[in-house]
């Protein structure tokens, strides 16, 4: 068992990197792209509307898998046009075709989980903004932004891990992350082991994880916590903050 | 040929392949689904209820399985098992020749840990949601522990749970498609076999996501039914739960 841990663990490691790399680089881009589709997505104007709609219910409706295929190898499909367009190795490689699929499938989900933290903030936060005379960008800065990705916080998290997770689909598109390099060394060794090392790789990566975004999100939320006193106050405490009187 | 005879049924279009995957897909699904939450169920109750060894235990599982890719999950099972079954029948009859898992089964397998080890936390917030009264109401009625859980319990856990469950459901729909990496023929494999011969890949897979996509907007069609039906005993805006 050992033994497979130690002939393999720098591709194994290498994998871990692409996985980490794919995952990374597609939540920021999904990001990115989520925060302006998500306001458009709450604005008044169906025609912004439904077009965004579709496209989240089309990508979360579908699995993964078939996103990938029809991306990775849909696109060989119009190889002679794309060829036209200078697209041809941009669609060529797996590993632009899975960052493509990713960044696509994670902003669908993401537009989701703010179009909820958005529609959680507080009204009468906005009013107040509207009634110190705050310009729509800087209600937006100084008010909306900060609340409704403190709201979407923990949800946000957890679509990265399903992303962590997800981009195990890689292995299939001939890609080697940590579930193509086990597939690789099973395929040598017929050692089971290394299903449990990889196992291993994945669970420390998800709980790495769900610390860094516990930390982060203590952060986020440090003024909303009730500083310990010392005496048995806490409740009383509580209830100041709730009540709006600063402790 | 036009884009509707490869889609055509019969020798020449793939119509009847593909809407064969989706049977295979759907009774993937559903044979999945009971084993999924009866050990979800069971998970959970071991969580709140069982003896301190037997809770960490739970605890790990539903843990891990949620920590770990399904893809990876289904390997596991796919090799661990078949070559443990292999194992298991040498060591009853040395000449036996070897067996191999057959890919149903061990997707079922697979799936139904995950499903478990999700739904055994959509489970427990439900139970934990119950209002503990009713059950001790239960016990001073002299009602023995399994009577309470499925006369008093039950429903309300099925209420309960169901958003959660549902989404669940759809997670689960999608992950079949994973099976077809291990030559399980589904949708996603039929659509597979039709490009290796048609060369038509972006049609074939667009199906084959559309047919998915149909699929999981009727399931949640069905589900917010449902959900209007379990909860019509409760006023709406927030009353309920």
């Amino acid at each position: 068992m050992m033994d497979i841990l130690t002939r393999f663990s720098a591709q194994l490691l290498a994998g871990a990197g692409l996985t980490l790399q794919l995952t990374v680089i597609a939540a920021l881009l999904a990001c990115a792209l989520a925060l302006p589709l998500a306001i458009a997505r709450c604005s008044e104007r169906g025609l912004l509307r439904w077009p965004i709609r579709l496209f989240v219910s089309f990508f979360r409706g579908t699995p993964l898998l078939a996103q990938l295929f029809l991306v990775y190898y849909g696109s060989g499909q119009f190889r002679a046009e794309l060829n036209q367009l200078g697209l041809w190795w941009f669609f060529r490689d797996p590993y632009y075709c899975a960052l493509l699929t990713f960044v696509l499938n994670s902003t669908a989900y993401q537009v989701e989980i703010l179009r909820g933290g958005l529609r959680a903030v507080p009204y009468g936060q906005i009013e107040a903004g509207v009634a110190m005379g705050l310009s729509r960008f800087n209600q937006y800065r100084t008010i909306i932004l900060p609340n409704a990705y403190r709201i979407a916080f923990p949800a946000l998290g957890n679509e990265i891990i399903l992303l962590l997770k997800g981009s195990a689909v890689v292995s299939v598109i001939t890609l080697f992350d940590v579930m193509g390099q086990t597939r690789r060394i099973f395929s040598q060794t017929f050692d089971l082991s290394v299903y449990l090392w990889a196992a291993l790789l994945y669970l420390l990566m998800t709980s790495a994880f769900v610390w860094l975004w516990h930390r982060l999100e203590l952060c986020l939320t440090r003024h909303q916590r009730v500083r310990q006193a010392p005496s048995t106050a806490t409740s009383l405490a509580s209830k100041r903050v709730s009540a709006g009187v600063s402790p | 040929m036009d884009w509707l005879t490869y889609l055509s049924f019969g020798d020449a279009g793939w119509g009847d392949e593909l809407l064969q995957g989706l049977g295979v897909t759907l009774a993937l699904a559903l044979t999945t689904l009971p084993v999924g939450l009866l050990l979800g169920l069971l998970v959970a109750a071991l969580v709140l209820f069982g003896a301190r060894p037997a809770r960490a235990l739970a605890l790990a599982f539903s843990t891990t399985l949620r920590g770990l890719p399904e893809l990876l999950t289904l390997f596991i099972i796919y090799h661990g098992v078949g070559m443990g079954l292999n194992a298991l029948l040498r060591w009853y009859n040395p000449a036996a020749g070897s067996l191999e898992l057959s890919p149903f089964i061990a997707g079922v397998l697979a799936l139904g840990l995950v499903f478990a080890a999700y739904s055994s936390e959509v489970w427990r917030g439900a139970w934990q949601a119950l209002d503990g009264g009713q059950r001790e109401a239960g016990q001073a009625m002299g009602l023995r522990r399994l009577t309470i859980f499925r006369v008093i319990e039950l429903p309300q856990l099925l209420r309960l749970a169901l958003p959660g469950l549902g989404n669940l459901w759809v997670n689960l729909l999608k992950d079949t498609a994973l099976v077809s990496v291990i030559a399980l023929s589904d949708l996603m494999r039929m659509a597979n076999i039709a490009v290796g011969t048609t060369k038509k890949p972006f049609l074939f897979f667009l199906v084959v996501c559309l047919a998915y996509w149909l699929v999981c907007l009727l399931c949640e069609c069905l589900l917010g039914r449902m959900e209007r039906r379990a909860n019509r005993g409760y006023r709406s805006g927030g009353a309920a739960a």
